[in-house]
């Protein structure tokens, strides 16, 4: 979740009384959050371009239905996630009907099989950008509905909670796919950050 | 307590939101599981790199045509 504005208050004031400028600066400090939560989500870049420009042009149209007791960010969020569920929808990769019930072979556990220890930490192992594009391409090994709730609870540090409201599903469901998509990610991770680590790492890995 | 046990209690433990008699149970099996202190470590380390790493810049093209979406839009709204 990134850092609270310090004036963030008076900014929201000022752009509900129609002052553009403040507008934008708000826009500026979350753009590429509500980007990288748009290509979490809907895995492209297309679509991520989509909900941002689409978040932000419902977040200025509905602004004046912001309660300034609530955090911008958080309600910025909602609506985000509304938009790229929506993208989803049309997509028919997210059916309501089936969120709490668990796919096939989904209720028989999760068995780590990745049992090495991590070498360096990922942030020494590899520079800043290598690694944003690491974890963007192993957060689309989960299935979308995993990764909609891993990346609102563990990536934006919403609380189980929260997530669950903003999804509409009940708490139980947001922490067995939770804890699933965290083994499963640690799985993938382990394949670049392992001692033995498989896959060919970017050319800075000292 | 024993290791599959230990892999459905991560997510709570690394939330903190285990029961301390559980905690316990958990942290005695680590003691001498040496594959349930690596999965416990590196699903603490996945969880963390998430959280810690910045989103990265906005691609250029993306930001160029977020802002003129908003400049039109700003423009017919207030075209003085």
């Amino acid at each position: 979740m990134p850092a609270h504005l310090e004036n963030e208050q008076d900014l929201v004031a000022a752009a509900k009384a129609g002052d553009s400028d403040a507008f934008v600066t708000l826009l500026n400090q979350y753009s590429r959050h509500i980007y990288r939560l748009g290509l979490s989500i809907t895995g492209n870049h297309h679509d991520a371009e989509d909900v941002l420009q689409e978040a932000l042009l419902k977040a200025y149209t509905a602004l004046a239905d912001f309660q300034a007791n609530s955090r911008f960010y958080t309600w910025l969020v909602r609506i985000a996630v509304n938009v790229a569920l929506g993208k989803l929808r049309k997509r028919t990769l997210w059916k309501e009907s089936s969120l709490d019930e668990p796919r096939e072979g989904e209720d028989g556990g999760f068995i780590p099989l990745e049992l090495e220890s991590w070498g360096e930490d990922p942030e020494k192992a590899c520079l800043n950008s290598e690694l944003q594009q690491i974890l963007a391409d192993v957060i689309q090994t989960l299935d979308p509905k995993s990764r909609t709730i891993f990346t609102l609870r563990d990536v934006e540090k919403f609380s189980i909670e929260e997530t669950a409201t903003m999804l509409g599903v009940s708490i139980p469901v947001v922490k067995t796919r939770l804890l699933r998509s965290r083994l499963k990610l640690r799985e993938e991770l382990t394949k670049y950050f392992g001692k033995d680590a498989r896959n060919a790492m970017p050319t800075s890995r000292r | 307590m024993r290791c599959r046990q230990v892999v459905d209690k991560i997510s709570e433990y690394l939330d903190g939101e285990l029961e301390p008699e559980l905690v316990r149970e958990l942290e005695r099996h680590l003691e001498h599981c040496e594959d349930c202190r690596v999965v416990v470590d590196t699903t603490r380390k996945t969880v963390e790199v998430f959280c810690a790493t910045e989103p990265a810049p906005l691609p250029n093209d993306v930001h160029e045509r977020l802002n003129q979406m908003f400049t039109q839009k700003f423009r017919k709204e207030d075209p003085s």
